[in-house]
């Protein structure tokens, strides 16, 4: 080797790395990921198909959400009529539907109810992680929005469904008698974030609804979007939902502010460093 | 009365009862096929359906439509657009036959482009499903569809890419920590594009501007979008934000766009609203398309039809908007409709191949979840054959992790090796940008620059002085 230079190139922005968790600054091998780079995203892509296949521990977070919150009706806990992961991964439709002994036990649960301003539903999803984590803080953080809030907030009693999809909700919520539901999910796990919660809002559910009558709000994690701030731009979701008894594309999600601006103030800086002059 | 169609192998007959069902059994295996019920029961029928396909009329298209006239605004629009004097050159042909001349030397570059309006999307589905590999990558470089904004994109030897720097909470130090990596790897000519952490009509303005702002102070001859519904982006107009380019998520069937929120009166709004603002400097594209197959069946709206033929009439919708940049987004939607690395390489050729064809500026996310069967060697070879097959544009993210929308996608990195080991080039506007900013040593020789380019290593003193902590 006649040259001095190094192999691979460090890339002189690399101190951005502390400003975000996106693969920034990297450096190169001539135009190439450097070995060591290239191997800790193997690592990663391995860890997030690991977690796409671990099942979800209902039954400790049937407890533990109970004890959290000592509900008069203990959660009910639903299958859909999904069979195991491979038939999950591969059958969509069958994730949307509760099986025939979840839909019997919800009926008898919902006969002796009227009717309620919500159910929140929690689906394991892609990520079992993600519901395992974060269920307890952010219905925490919810429940407070309802206490704080002035008009009366009547659940349907939690639900906690396995192997299910979004949809699945829209059943669950009309036969629980609700003018609206929220799914709570286990979003399809990034590299970065095997443990993302995505939030789903319908306002009068039913089943065979379709996206365009569902808001949602993705990326509900400690690493992400916090709990607090996710349940207030839930809350003042389902606030317009319930003023205006519609949902999805009709209903446009005004909580607005406070994300660039509260990062601006967690930072120290106004603007964006790339044209601060 | 629909036509039914059979044929027998050997002591074997077969039966289709109509156009839709011998194209979705004529359709190479996918997962979604499958999920729908409409996927061939065998090996042998599939290419039995194959065989019927090929000795259909090309005219057979515009007397059987696959989801009828007076039920569908697509249907309408492709009977309604279809040019008979453009077809007049193809319209003896049979589907078989239409093959051999995509690959012939008859068919030039120039001859596909004058065909383009007499082509149906059903058209282009049937004889992309007797092509092999090779025949879609080789007809679809012969297709070239260029675009121009502030940039020009298609042009023959270039391959361009859409920066990606989304952030999971929108944070701004952080989705400009991400632009400016993706720059200073020369990535962006196609797009900055950020798809929102919330579909949020002020968030997204925020967005505009900080893109906006970037684009200006570095006078970059690139555009920015973000990709919300298209009626936050006609409202963020009506406000005054700086768009450039409007996005829609579109579908092949009217259902599929109704589910999605829009139809097409919808999209004619806003093109003529994003035109208005006059802000493209070398051409008047101003839309951004996504479609990826499997959309239409994941909203129930498939109405029978295989998802490959529903992806091709996505592209009659995108032709009929003069759209900047399309996007198959291939392995985004997961395992229940592309399984593996197989079926998505196959289903990102077909897209690229029948999008050029119908005269859409193709692009492709070139990408797979953590739930499918695939990994970065399957992303690999998919990359470079689409590079290979003239495709417009690819993502850029770093690291291939979009730590926002939670799937793998090509990196900023992966485009520098599609253009090195292809010689492939950036837009030309977007080339000589990066070599005025010290960005390449050489940009011929896709050599980097080993320094920090001076108008960058100011901005870095202006980083925030202490790192967010996540709380």
């Amino acid at each position: 080797m006649t040259s001095d230079k190094p192999i691979v190139v460090e890339n002189p922005w690399e101190r951005l790395r502390a400003f975000t968790d996106a693969r920034i600054g990297l450096g190169r091998a001539g135009v190439s990921l450097p070995t060591g780079k290239l191997l800790e995203f193997q690592l990663a892509h391995a860890q997030a198909q690991d977690a796409v296949h671990c099942p979800l521990d209902v039954e400790a977070l049937a407890q533990q959400l109970q004890e959290a919150f000592a509900f008069e009706h203990e959660p009910l806990r639903l299958h859909s009529q999904v069979e195991d992961r491979a038939m999950y991964l591969q059958r969509p439709d069958f994730g949307r539907r509760l099986n025939d002994d979840s839909r019997e036990r919800l009926q008898k649960a919902a006969a002796s109810q009227s009717r309620v301003n919500l159910a929140v539903v929690v689906v394991d999803g892609l990520s079992a992680l993600a519901v395992q984590q974060n269920s307890q803080p952010f219905l925490k953080a919810l429940y407070q929005q309802f206490e704080q809030d002035s008009a009366e907030w009547q659940l349907a009693p939690l639900t906690i469904v396995e192997q299910g999809r979004v949809a699945i909700g829209d059943e669950i919520g009309a036969l629980l008698n609700a003018d609206a539901v929220v799914v709570m999910i286990g979003e399809r796990p990034g590299l970065s974030s095997p443990d993302s919660l995505g939030l789903y809002m319908t306002w009068a559910p039913e089943p065979g609804l379709k996206d365009d009558r569902r808001n949602c709000i993705s990326n509900v994690r400690p690493g992400g979007l916090q709990m607090g701030e996710a349940a207030r731009r839930l809350f003042l979701l389902l606030k317009e939902a319930r003023q205006k008894k519609l949902s999805g594309v009709k209903l446009k999600d005004r909580s607005e502010d406070n994300v660039l601006d509260g990062d601006a103030a967690a930072t120290g800086s106004p603007r964006n460093f790339l044209v601060a002059d | 009365m629909a036509q039914t169609y059979h044929s027998t192998v050997g002591s074997r007959h077969y039966h289709f009862k109509n156009l839709a069902e011998l194209m979705a059994k004529a359709t190479p295996p996918r997962s979604g096929d499958r999920l729908a019920g409409v996927i061939a029961e065998s090996a042998e029928e599939r290419v039995v359906a194959q065989m019927v396909l090929a000795e259909l009329p090309l005219a057979t298209f515009l007397n059987e439509v696959l989801i009828p006239y007076e039920d569908d605004e697509i249907t309408r629009l492709i009977i309604d657009d279809h040019n008979i004097e453009a077809f007049a050159p193809i319209k003896h042909l049979t589907v078989g036959d239409f093959r051999n001349w995509l690959l012939s030397d008859h068919a030039t570059p120039e001859v596909l482009q004058s065909v383009r309006a007499g082509i149906t999307p059903e058209m282009a589905a049937a004889v992309s499903k007797l092509m092999r590999n090779q025949d879609l990558i080789l007809v679809g470089k012969k297709c070239r569809v260029v675009t121009a904004f502030r940039n020009t994109i298609g042009l023959p030897g270039r391959l361009s890419t859409r920066l990606q720097p989304n952030h999971p909470t929108d944070d701004v130090t952080g989705i400009a920590a991400s632009i400016l990596d993706g720059l200073l790897y020369g990535s962006g000519d196609a797009v900055i594009g950020i798809n929102p952490a919330t579909d949020n009509v002020a968030q997204s303005v925020k967005l505009m501007r900080l893109m906006d702002e970037v684009i200006q102070k570095y006078q970059i001859p690139t555009q920015s979008c973000v990709l919300t519904h298209v009626t936050n982006t006609l409202e963020a107009i009506e406000q005054g934000a700086p768009v450039d380019l409007v996005f829609q998520s579109i579908g092949g069937t009217e259902a599929t766009n109704r589910s999605f929120g829009f139809d097409l009166s919808i999209l004619a709004e806003a093109e003529a609203a994003a035109q208005s603002l006059n802000r493209g400097t070398v051409g008047r594209n101003v839309m951004y398309f996504e479609t990826g197959q499997g959309s239409a069946l994941s909203a129930d709206a498939h109405q029978g039809l295989d998802q490959q033929t529903c992806e091709a009439r996505a592209y009659a919708v995108a032709r009929k908007f003069n759209p900047l940049l399309v996007n198959t987004v291939v392995g985004f939607i997961g395992p229940e409709y592309l399984f593996d690395g197989k079926e998505i390489t196959r289903a990102g050729l077909e897209d690229h191949f029948c999008g050029k064809l119908l005269g859409v500026p193709m692009g492709c996310d070139v990408c797979y979840t953590n739930h499918a069967e695939a990994d970065q060697n399957d992303m690999d070879n998919l990359l470079t054959l689409l590079g290979v097959a003239g495709c417009n544009f690819v993502m850029g993210i770093p690291g291939s992790d979009d730590i926002m929308l939670n799937y793998q996608t090509t990196s900023f990195h992966d485009a520098l090796y599609a253009r090195r080991v292809l010689g492939l080039k950036a837009a030309p506007e977007f080339e000589r940008w990066l070599t005025e900013m010290q960005i390449f040593q050489d940009v011929k020789t896709h050599r980097l620059n080993d320094q920090l380019p001076a108008a960058f290593a100011n901005s870095l003193r202006h980083l925030p002085r202490e790192p967010r902590h996540d709380v």
